[in-house]
Order: structure tokens, then sequence, then C-alpha cells
């Protein structure tokens, strides 16, 4: 298991080798990746900075990560996210999965992904025509949460 | 600052840490705070005392707007109650991935 808080880009092809060397008991690698889009609640998005909390952040994803491996029957997990400034169409995170079989690889890694996007410590800051603001949270993504906990 | 009446023992001071929307706000990303009561001193005393201030600091706390507390990097809720030296960070709600 391996969680990764950096300003660095990151070679998703190579994550995934790395994260799935060697083990020949893994027949199935989930990936989400999410970048950064061009335009935000109607609003065109020229720039993007990422804070986060040093500590807490990390530990927060760890538990993600725990909470994942105790639900699903999978093998690793695999989180990068960046932070500081970025730009539209880069890569901003990655979660990769491992399991034997595609079902469980694909719900720990929207598991993953849901969970991270309510409860670890990191806040865009978005740069528009009108100036830039702190990202809004998103009913959605609490109701994405929530799915897991029915 | 709080200020603490010469009878009443000497508070527990806490480090508090500002994040994203809220460090830009209060100017600053965090500072020690001693509260006036040192027993069963909890995260809804911290707020009341940093509110009292008011300005940002009351805008931004102001019950209807949406403030994260994590102490010692686990997220609690207003009922949760401080210790001397806990690190205890306020924040909005969390926007990564």
């Amino acid at each position: 298991m391996a969680v990764r808080v950096t300003c660095d880009d990151f070679d998703v092809g190579a994550e995934i080798a790395a994260l799935r060397a060697g083990d020949a008991r893994v027949g199935a690698v989930v990936t989400f990746l999410g970048t950064v889009r061009d335009l935000s609640e109607g609003r065109n998005v020229s720039a993007l900075a990422l804070e986060h909390y040093p500590g807490m952040t990390e530990k927060a994803l760890a538990a993600i990560v725990d909470e994942a491996r105790a639900r699903f029957d999978i093998y690793d997990v695999l989180v990068i996210h960046r932070i500081g400034p970025l730009q539209p169409t880069d890569q901003i995170v990655l979660v990769a999965v491992t399991s034997s079989h595609r079902g469980d690889a694909f719900e720990a890694c929207r598991f993953v992904m849901d969970y991270l996007k309510t409860r670890a410590p990191f806040w865009k800051k978005e740069t528009t025509p009108t100036g830039a603001h702190w990202v809004d949270a998103r009913d959605s993504d609490d109701a994405a949460a929530a799915r897991w906990t029915r | 600052m709080t200020s603490v009446a010469p009878a009443v023992a000497a508070g527990i001071t806490v480090d508090l840490v500002y994040l994203a929307r809220l460090r830009e706000a209060f100017g600053r990303s965090g500072e020690s705070l001693t509260l006036p009561t040192a027993a069963d001193a909890t995260v809804a005393d911290i707020l009341a005392v940093l509110v009292a201030r008011g300005g940002v600091y009351a805008s931004e706390l102001a019950s209807g707007r949406a403030v994260r507390v994590a102490v010692n990097h686990e997220v609690v809720t207003a009922t949760h109650r401080v210790q001397r030296g806990d690190e205890v960070a306020l924040f909005p709600p969390v926007t990564g991935g």
C-alpha cells in the first residue's frame, strides 16, 4: 500500500507496472485518473491550486485505503494526489487497485475516490475570469460517499 | 486575545491551524490560543472565543458557515474535549480529487 502527496507529475503506466510487479495473483488492475478541467460550474478555469494539511492528509488517505482493504477482496492500493499549482489537462489524482478479479477492484477504486473526495483534507482554488476563488464542496460528492454506509 | 481573571486557574493552551479559505481570511496560518477555562474545554469553546473577536472571525465561523475541525489530525465534533498542547485545525469542507 502506498499513499503519495506530491507536487510532481506521475507516469500512470510506470505506477501500474510497479504496483503489480511480480504479483501473479493479480488478475485485475482498476485505475481512476482525475485530471484538471477547463470548465467548472460554467466558469472557465485557467489555473488550479491544491492545498493540503501536511500530516493529516497522508493519515486520512492511509485510513481510507485501510478501510478499502477491509471491505473488499483486493491486494494492493496506490493513491497519488498532487498539490500546488496545476493547469487544465494536468493529472491531479491517481487511484489504482489490484485484485484477482475485476469486481472488487472496481468497487474498491470507486470507494477510495468517493471517500477521498469527502474525507481527505485537500482544497482547490480556481482561477477564473472573475478572479481566484476557493471551490465549494458539492452535495453530489457527499451523496456518493453516503452510498457506502447504507 | 482572551484575558484570564487572576482568581481563575491558568487555562490550557492549544495550537490552532487555519487552512485554505480560513487561512486567507484570517491572514495567518495558525496561532497559539489559551482558553480561560482549563477543565472540560471543548472545540465549541475555542470557536466561541474566536467568534467573540468579531470581524472576519465572526463572519467565517458564524453558525451556518460550514467549518470542519480536526484535533491531532482526527475530525471531531464541537463537543470534543481538548487537552493541553492539542493541534486544533479549522478548515472548510474538503474539495480534493
